[in-house]
């Protein structure tokens, strides 16, 4: 095994480890066997004790922890010095993110920093052992296109990563791993911005981007009384509810549903597709969903193209009868 | 209020394909339109020389044609247009493209604040906001959905996973903007003449004194190693009864073979 580092950068909020980053553990353990590079976590946080076993549990073999009172939540001059000085320090040869608010902010401000390569929003990731380099894969161009990026000369090579794409993989509850505590020296860095209060929203019982079911409605829907048959059906799938942009302008439901370019990307276990037409904009948020179901009255429909099942006939009659057959299934 | 505007034309995304033989973009034909995030960067921009006075410079950095998408930007109101092209600029990611639009920037002016889109369409990075804030060394804050001035600095909102944060930011500061925070403006009919007549301020490398390392495919630390169509599905089940009762039983059981119920 050589010395050489992967490093997952382990986002905390309120002291609680993000599904992105437990994603990202368990697919750099693939990259860490394929590489003979040693797995490795960075934390920053107010408080790690709490955190720790988590990311041993996950893969880590060593986490570098961070603990100050500034470290307590995202605040991009603070986070990027820490992890930026620590790159210069410790020269991994791999640093990920989860392409997540914190992640997308974080890492392109690190990347100028430490002057290295970064490949946003990556939905694949392999390690070519004769070059040793990470060949890093993701859409572009509304998903249109893919396209593999590669960062020879140099170091780290950075990628954030599409949460929701990569299983995770807890190897046990009691694994083992080091700490080793980061100095923290933020006396140079200006205060110039500070984090006033955060709301959050309560859309849904399930968030969209972590769901692993999403049910998902288009102007086929025909009125914003009858987004609750999708709701219902989502009730009992323990879905979250999505939207195509058709229906969020014409305020039938609010914004923070709509899945597309101009929406959230979401990649569940179960996408179902229900009166959206499937134009490229929707897809390029939801085409890398596990499974695809689309219920259109038009069998011509695009959506059709990225499904795995397509149900044709009138959504308002399958989702209801869906609905009840699901029910009858679990009592 | 000194306001600058980071722009970039992109190929409709719609109608962008990819030869499957040789796996290069079809890029003939294909209509350019300015970055949808961008319009929303454009219009808060707008929205905040309406309240508090002052002047929107638009800056982009792309080929000469780019000019096209800057006249549009002078048709809803901005006063200044900048183009910063050069053939060295080629082949740039988003590193030399911060770099490069920093040194624009910096010499367009003294920016009280530097507004771009969310991501541009074309790579879906969302990378050069931050980098240009960085090379800057203004604080940044992203997915901004409100802005506005106070005795400092800046109060914002910002959207989350979650849902908001307010953020405040002294002195000048970089936003990245949301597509929720407003809708473009229409052309005005004097725009459309003014956009007509404007003059483009025209930049190279050499007018922004860039280092050749860092511009260009030179300082690109990252590099396509290749392109290609996303698989299409070609194990698909259609499922067609007249009656949905049907449809539903053949549907729950092909998820139950695979598990996924
Ligand atoms: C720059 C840009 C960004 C965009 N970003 C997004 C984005 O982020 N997300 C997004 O979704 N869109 C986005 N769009 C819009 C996109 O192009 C489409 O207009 C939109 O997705 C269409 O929504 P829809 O499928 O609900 O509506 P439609 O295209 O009108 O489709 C409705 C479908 O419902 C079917 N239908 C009707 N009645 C029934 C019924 N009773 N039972 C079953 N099926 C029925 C119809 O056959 C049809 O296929 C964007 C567009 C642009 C230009
Ligand atoms: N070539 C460019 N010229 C001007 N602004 C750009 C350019 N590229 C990116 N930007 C700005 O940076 C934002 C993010 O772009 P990207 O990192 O490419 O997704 C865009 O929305 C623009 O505001």
């Amino acid at each position: 095994m050589s010395n050489k580092e992967i490093w997952i950068f382990a986002e905390q909020r309120e002291g609680v480890i993000s599904l992105a980053t437990l994603e990202l553990l368990s697919e750099g353990q693939i990259l860490a066997a394929k590489s003979g590079y040693t797995l490795c976590a960075v934390l920053l946080s107010a408080d790690d004790s709490k955190i720790l076993q988590e990311l041993y549990n996950y893969g880590a073999k060593k986490v570098y922890s961070a603990v100050g009172p500034k470290l307590s939540y995202y605040q991009n001059d603070y986070y990027s010095k820490v992890v930026a000085d620590l790159i210069i320090e410790k020269k991994p040869e791999i640093v990920l993110y989860g392409a997540t608010s914190v992640g997308r902010s974080l890492a392109p401000t690190i990347a100028v920093m430490v002057n290295a390569g970064l490949t946003a929003d990556c939905t694949e990731l392999d390690f070519d052992t004769e070059q040793m380099l990470l060949l890093q894969t993701r859409p572009a161009f509304g998903g249109n296109i893919m396209a593999t990026i590669l960062c020879p000369n140099h170091r780290p090579q950075m990628s954030t990563v599409r949460p929701n794409v990569f299983k995770k993989n807890k190897l046990g509850d009691k694994e083992k791993g080091e700490s080793v505590s980061v100095k923290v020296d933020l006396s140079k860095v200006k205060d110039r911005m500070r984090l006033l209060e955060e709301t959050k929203e309560e859309v849904d019982a399930v968030d969209l981007c972590e769901a692993e079911f999403i049910v998902s409605g288009g102007r086929g829907v025909g009125s914003p009384e009858k987004f609750i048959v999708l709701q219902d059906l989502a009730k009992e799938l323990g879905a979250a509810v999505g939207a195509s942009r058709a229906t969020v302008d014409a305020g039938w439901i609010a914004h923070f549903h709509q899945v597309g370019q101009t929406g959230k990307t979401v990649c569940p276990k179960v996408y179902i597709a229900c009166g959206i037409s499937g134009a490229i904009q929707h897809l390029a948020g939801m085409q890398s969903s596990d499974f695809i179901i689309a219920i259109n009255k038009d069998p011509q429909a695009n959506i059709f193209d990225v499904a795995d099942i397509g149900v044709v006939g009138d959504l308002h009659d399958i989702v209801p009868e869906l609905t009840s057959q699901i029910k009858a299934l679990k009592k | 209020m000194n306001i600058a505007v980071c722009i970039k034309q992109v190929p409709d995304s719609d109608k962008v394909t990819i030869d499957r033989e040789t796996n290069r973009l079809n890029r003939a034909g294909v209509p350019s339109v300015i970055n949808p995030f961008d319009e929303n960067a454009l219009e808060l921009g707008l929205q905040l020389k309406d309240k508090y006075g002052g002047k929107v410079t638009v800056i982009t950095m792309g080929p000469p044609q780019a000019e096209e998408a800057l006249r549009e930007c002078v048709s809803v109101g901005a006063d200044e247009v900048i183009l910063v092209t050069d053939r060295k600029f080629a082949g740039s990611d988003t590193w030399a493209t911060s770099y490069t639009l920093s040194l624009a920037v910096q010499k367009a002016g003294d920016f009280d604040v530097v507004l771009f889109g969310k991501q541009a369409i074309d790579g879906d990075t969302a990378q050069v906001g931050p980098g240009v804030a960085y090379f800057m060394d203004i604080p940044v804050i992203t997915y901004v959905k409100e802005a506005e001035k106070t005795d400092t600095g800046f109060k914002v909102k910002r959207v989350t996973e979650e849902g908001y944060q307010l953020w405040e930011v002294d002195g000048k500061a970089a936003f990245t903007v949301v597509k929720e925070a407003n809708t473009m403006r229409l052309p005005s009919l004097k725009g459309k003449m003014r956009a007509k007549s404007a003059t483009i301020i025209t930049w190279g490398a050499d007018d922004l004194g860039a280092e050749d390392a860092k511009i260009g495919l030179k300082g690109s630390p990252t590099i396509v190693k290749k392109v290609f169509s996303p698989p299409i599905k070609t194990n698909r089940e259609t499922i067609q009864n007249e009656d949905p009762k049907q449809s539903v039983k053949e549907l729950l059981g092909k998820l139950k073979e695979r598990k996924l119920i």
